[in-house]
């Protein structure tokens, strides 16, 4: 417990307090989240440093965070349902709201004017005012057998739109925010087992759900209408053994790489190319362990992926033209999240049990600096804000 | 480094009541279940995509009980088998702290 408080005191003499006075932009500023103490760190991508730490924000297990359109606020949705909005230039929570008993992300409409929240506890999904955090709308996901569901994967879509998935039901919604604060509701369902995460491409085109109670993607092409959720992918582990799987793959990189998409195997040491016309899988990468995210810079140059435990100190960057690894480096033991800067010059990597996050250069790989932070997981940028499905 | 093995001689203090197994190293196997099972249970062992691990939610079952769920793991869920990873001895160890509410 000494120790504990030693190590935050510690970390709290490293911050610099913000400065509110100061003119400045926010626009190459960004938060780290720390898990395990509540609090985040804001800071400053341009000097590779710690302009504060915000703390107050309660269970920050796999906590996410969206931003404001003028990219001056976070908001961050934590595991206690708490959602949280936080001012970058002042480095103090604006405005807090616990919502739901347990929550597992949220998105950001596209006007800025929506926030919304996926759950477990109770399941389904909550609409609030981006200014205030007043409530707007609640969507209960109720499947077509009538029992609640978790909902993951929730991205928001051009027109004041969101898609999501319901975990137990093996269904994706999409809420149409459109025309009223009442959403109208389409809904897949029986699209597959045990959904696990979804994302939409960087041009809002294609909705991709992956599943991990079966092999397969489901994708619904949002620019044809009527909609539809159809399988791809079938089947692309058929007769081979899955291994263990000790964290599940999130779908949040999957940023659109060339002409093609990489999908992480579920229980399975590689990723999966899919070619974003015909969705036929054009190649596999075998990789070092699990993939749990595979982003892409930002120019679509290269994918870098991280692994699950135990194979977790590793990152391995992968060469989207010919989609072999072209380079492998140990930063730390329980590699978490990655983070480009908006056109990809440098990587931000959380290293959660070496109490760090390492920036790199992406052409030359080398480490630029080290910033200290406690038990760092997610690490996400302002840049988000002008983002479709960040 | 100070810092760090401060903290672990901490959390060895902590973990050290229970002798359930010999070849546990309870300061590892908190964080274990704290960092690794909270991806899916919650950081603070409440609940997330897998159930909660809470002393209270976990009446019904025994520790040995446990113990077989972290090493076989629960066909067709997400929870994984953990066998490959820890011994007999570390699964005891960590079913018997959360029945006991100390993780």
């Amino acid at each position: 417990m000494i120790a504990r408080i030693c190590f935050f005191l510690l970390c709290a003499a490293l911050a610099a307090p913000l400065h509110a006075g100061e003119l400045r932009g926010t626009g190459d500023l960004g938060i780290i989240v720390e898990r395990a103490s509540g609090s985040i760190l804001i800071v400053d991508t341009s000097k590779r440093g710690v302009l504060g730490r915000v703390e107050g924000l309660g269970d920050l297990s796999h906590a996410s965070a969206v931003f404001s359109r003028d990219q001056r606020f976070a908001y961050l949705f934590g595991r206690d349902g708490g959602l949280s909005k936080v001012d970058l230039l002042t480095g103090s929570i604006a405005k807090r709201v616990i919502q739901s008993g347990n929550s597992i992300g949220g998105a950001i409409s596209d006007d800025g004017s929506l926030v919304a929240a996926s759950n477990y506890e109770p399941g389904g999904v909550r609409v609030f005012d981006a200014g205030t955090l007043a409530p707007i709308a609640d969507i209960p996901a109720l499947g077509a057998d009538g029992m609640p569901s978790k909902t993951v994967g929730l991205v928001d879509l051009p027109g004041r739109r969101f898609a999501y998935a319901l975990y137990d039901a093996g269904e994706i919604w999409i809420a149409d925010f459109s025309e009223s604060t009442t959403p109208v509701l389409t809904r897949f369902t029986g699209i597959g087992k045990l959904p696990y995460d979804g994302n939409v491409t960087p041009d809002g085109r294609h909705y991709l759900v992956g599943l991990f109670g079966e092999d397969g993607v489901v994708h619904v092409d949002l620019w044809r209408t009527p909609l539809k959720a159809e399988r791809i992918l079938d089947h692309y582990g058929r007769g081979e053994e899955k291994l263990p799987v000790y964290k599940m793959p999130h779908l949040e990189g999957w940023a659109a790489a060339g002409d093609h998409l990489l999908v992480p195997g579920v229980g399975r040491h590689e990723l999966i190319a899919v070619d974003l016309r015909s969705l036929q899988e054009t190649g596999r990468v075998a990789t070092y362990g699990q993939p749990v995210f595979a982003v892409a810079r930002p120019d679509g140059r290269h994918t870098w992926v991280n692994f699950a435990h135990p194979l977790n100190d590793a990152v391995e960057v992968i060469d989207n033209l010919t989609l072999q690894v072209v380079h492998r480096f140990k930063p730390g033991p329980a590699v978490m999240h990655i983070e480009f800067t908006p056109r990809g010059h440098e990587a931000w990597v959380s290293v959660r049990d070496a109490d760090r996050v390492q920036v790199y250069d992406t052409g030359s790989f080398a480490k630029k600096a080290e910033i200290e932070a406690a038990k760092p997981s997610g690490i996400f940028f302002s840049a988000r804000a002008t983002r479709i499905g960040q | 480094m100070i810092l760090g093995t401060l903290l672990l001689a901490a959390m060895t203090l902590v973990g050290g009541g229970a002798a359930a197994a010999d070849n546990a190293d309870p300061a590892k196997l908190a964080n274990l279940v704290r960092q690794d099972c909270g991806s899916c249970h919650g950081l603070a062992l409440t609940g997330g995509l897998g159930k909660p691990l809470t002393a209270e939610a976990l009446l019904q079952w025994d520790a040995g009980q446990l113990a077989q769920i972290i090493l076989d793991g629960i066909p067709g869920t997400p929870m994984p088998p953990w066998r490959p990873l820890l011994t007999e001895g570390e699964a005891r160890w960590i079913a018997e702290a959360l029945k006991s509410g100390r993780l």
